[in-house]
């Protein structure tokens, strides 16, 4: 019998991942929007489970716009990659070091 | 009247120092002298109503402070006290006056000295005629300020500048204790008239007053912290230091300091408040044992000094002891006495000093003086005079005043009066010792001085040999006149102005004391005369061989260097109270302390701190969510553990460690 708490753990495990994603990766900043990518699903997924076990609409409503947020958030973050990439030439995380305190 | 007999030398001196410029030097002199004169004109006149026909006069001017119970008023107060020493006073210091005008002649600054002078006569003046402790404060610390413009007259002298500045802060300390003093007659009394708080002093005799946790007698430490005033200002033992020094200042302002005015206003306080003092018997005491040390050691010392003008000084400081312990064994007409009489023999050897040191070019030091008794034979008489008088010359001034003194001193039935008794009497040696030593050495002896100063020693001029004929007619004089209305058996002179219970004073006992206690003074100031014309002239080679051997010498040293007196201050109280004041309470305190947890710690650590929380910004994606990450972690956690952490940690461990790092990133 698949629990609630099972679909939970793995959401919450997809989210640490994502997270760690984010955290470890040095090289690739690909990579990096991809975990947030991962975030922003297992979060989604915690979202549809939640409206599912309650039985309630609005949980899923807001997977919906969470899609689109995610969608929006990807494209413009890529184009931004590309602007990136166009002046410097690489886009590697290590070597993105502007925005010192 | 009245009022202008205080008021009229400060409108000379207002005159002279405000418009010297205008007036002149010559103009200021006159101004001020002829003011001078007024005041002892109307003096006099004040004398002859309130003191011989003893109409008390009391002047309520306007009030002052007036606040709840208190009440401090701008009012003066006449009866026979006030009488006599507003005399003396204004006498002295209009022949001191007539003296400097020629003495000081060619100083470019006479309109200010003059004016000084004046002013310090007008505080004495307000300081003797208060009917309140506020306005004779007032007196008392305007004495303390012309004093030190006065001894300071010569400023671009160093010894000058120290000698004013020592006064100053000596008198100081004294002030303190004469503040403390009034501070606790008003919380006593609530009141700080003369009228009420003598006339209450009987209902507080046994009221005792928490100080510092123990019980005192109220009366008694009121009349300790009086008595503290009068140290200062009397120059008795304790804080006596800067009386000598104060011989910087130019001749006529030490006879002024010395012979009338400074000195006499500690005596004065003395015998103002005596209604106080006879309700306090300890206290009295303390006020006797300190006048009789007092004279002792001023006279041991003065016999070792070589400065003309030091040996006065010292022998003014011992004659004040006498004053003192004569009022500590309740005699307080007899001090008054004392007083009014070694104001004309004291202002007497000053001015004569003053003669003689303008003679020798400004020589002070009596080892390079002698035979100036060929040359100055009016000066000598003058000193002569003065000196028979202070050794208490059969019928001289100092004679009815210093024997009767000692008269008294032996009669009391108190262990005190007898100690003041025995050292008053081994005073008289020592004191007649050392005025013949300054006529010895000054006058007498073969001279020492050089040359071309011997030829040009000439007689003072007028303006400064008539004052020296008007007080050595009252060196001789006074005693005599003013005996029996003073300390005259059964004289009403004093009315209600002294007051001594009758069980404190033996006045029939001591007229009828033996033959010796009688003749005593005398013989020993002859033992004296004798012993100083025998070591000085006759045994001048033994004098000396005594005093270089190894005793003698060690005697000598410790004589000459005041009993160590100021060795003693500056090594043990002057010097750890400026190491304090530069090490602990300057560079620890407020350089240390202070400015750690203000404003040094605050601007050397805030910078450090942002610099080392801004270079946690290092530009680094990585960091940034590593940052992030972190600090979801501890947000989270310190909610979670948020119970647990309270108990091992609160705000004022946070206040402990956040100072404690103001310190460490400073640097200290």
């Amino acid at each position: 019998m698949i629990h609630q708490i099972h679909y939970l753990s793995l959401s919450t495990m997809l989210f640490i991942i994502g997270i760690w994603g984010v955290f470890l990766n040095r090289k690739n900043i690909l990579i990096m929007l991809i975990s947030i990518e991962l975030i922003l699903l297992a979060i989604n997924f915690t979202f549809i489970i939640f409206s599912v076990y309650l039985d309630d609409l609005v949980g899923q409503i807001f997977a919906l716009m969470v899609l689109t947020v995610a969608a929006s958030e990807s494209a413009i973050g890529l184009a931004i990659l590309v602007v990136y990439y166009r002046i410097r030439g690489n886009i590697s995380v290590e070597l993105i070091n502007l925005m010192k305190g | 009247m009245y009022l202008l007999a205080i008021f009229s030398p400060l409108i000379g001196s207002l005159i002279s120092i405000l418009g010297g410029r205008w007036v002149g030097s010559k103009g200021a002199s006159l101004i001020t002298c002829s003011f001078v004169s007024l005041a002892a004109l109307f003096s006099t006149m004040v004398f002859y109503e309130v003191a011989l026909c003893g109409y008390t006069c009391h002047l309520y001017l306007t009030t002052w402070i007036s606040c709840g119970m208190f009440n401090a008023s701008w009012s003066f107060m006449f009866d026979s006290l006030t009488g006599i020493i507003m005399i003396v006073v204004t006498y002295i210091s209009a022949l001191v006056h007539f003296y400097s005008v020629e003495y000081i002649a060619e100083d470019p600054h006479r309109p200010r000295f003059i004016s000084h002078l004046s002013v310090f006569t007008f505080f004495i003046l307000l300081l003797v005629s208060a009917d309140n402790f506020v306005q004779m404060f007032l007196g008392w610390e305007g004495v303390g300020l012309a004093s030190y413009l006065l001894i300071n007259f010569w400023h671009t002298r160093l010894p000058a500048n120290k000698g004013a500045i020592k006064a100053m802060l000596v008198n100081r300390v004294g002030d303190v204790g004469l503040t403390l003093g009034l501070l606790i007659v008003f919380y006593l009394f609530h009141s700080i008239d003369y009228a009420t708080v003598f006339a209450a002093a009987p209902y507080f005799k046994h009221y005792s007053l928490n100080l510092f946790t123990f019980e005192v007698d109220a009366l008694t430490a009121a009349c300790i912290f009086l008595f503290v005033g009068s140290i200062g200002k009397s120059a008795q033992l304790g804080l006596h230091t800067w009386l000598p020094d104060a011989i910087e200042g130019p001749t006529p302002v030490s006879a002024l300091i010395h012979a009338a005015t400074m000195v006499t206003a500690g005596v004065f306080l003395v015998a103002r408040c005596s209604p106080i003092f006879e309700m306090a018997p300890i206290s009295l005491s303390i006020v006797a044992l300190v006048g009789g040390i007092t004279a002792l050691f001023a006279a041991t010392t003065g016999v070792f000094q070589n400065d003309l003008k030091k040996v006065i000084a010292y022998s003014t400081c011992s004659q004040l002891g006498y004053m003192i312990f004569a009022c500590g064994t309740s005699n307080y007409a007899t001090g008054i006495f004392h007083l009014a009489n070694h104001a004309f023999f004291k202002a007497l050897l000053f001015l004569g000093a003053g003669s003689v040191i303008h003679a020798l070019a400004d020589e002070q030091d009596m080892r390079r003086m002698g035979g100036l008794a060929y040359l100055l034979p009016f000066t000598y008489t003058m000193m002569l005079i003065g000196s028979l008088s202070l050794t208490g010359f059969p019928f001289l001034t100092g004679y009815y005043s210093k024997d009767l003194i000692l008269e008294l001193a032996s009669t009391t039935y108190s262990v005190p009066g007898h100690f003041v008794y025995w050292v008053g009497i081994l005073s008289v040696i020592l004191t007649s010792f050392y005025s013949f030593r300054v006529l010895l050495l000054t006058f007498l002896n073969n001279t020492n001085a050089p040359q071309r100063w011997v030829g040009h020693v000439h007689e003072s001029p007028s303006f400064m040999s008539m004052p020296m004929a008007a007080l050595g007619i009252g060196s001789i004089f006074s005693g005599y006149l003013i005996r029996d209305m003073m300390v005259g058996t059964g004289t009403d002179f004093w009315g209600a102005a002294l007051f001594s219970l009758p069980y404190h004073t033996h006045p029939i006992e001591s007229e009828f004391s033996s033959t010796l206690t009688k003749w005593a003074p005398f013989l020993l100031s002859n033992v004296g005369i004798v012993l100083a014309l025998l070591l000085n002239v006759g045994l001048s080679r033994f004098a000396t061989n005594l005093q270089l051997s190894s005793l003698g010498h060690t005697l000598t040293f410790f004589f000459n260097k005041k009993w160590y007196w100021d060795n003693v201050y500056s090594y043990y109280l002057i010097r750890p109270a400026l190491g304090f004041g530069y090490n602990i309470s300057f560079k620890a305190l407020d350089r240390g302390v202070i400015e750690i947890f203000g404003p040094l710690g605050l601007t050397k650590s805030l910078p450090l701190w942002a610099k080392q929380l801004a270079s946690m910004q290092s530009g680094q994606l990585a960091h940034y969510a590593f940052m992030m990450l972190v600090g979801t972690t501890f947000l989270v956690t310190i909610v979670e553990l948020w119970d647990v952490i309270f108990l091992f940690l609160d705000y004022r461990t946070v206040g402990v460690l956040f100072t404690s790092a103001l310190f460490i990133m400073s640097g200290f």
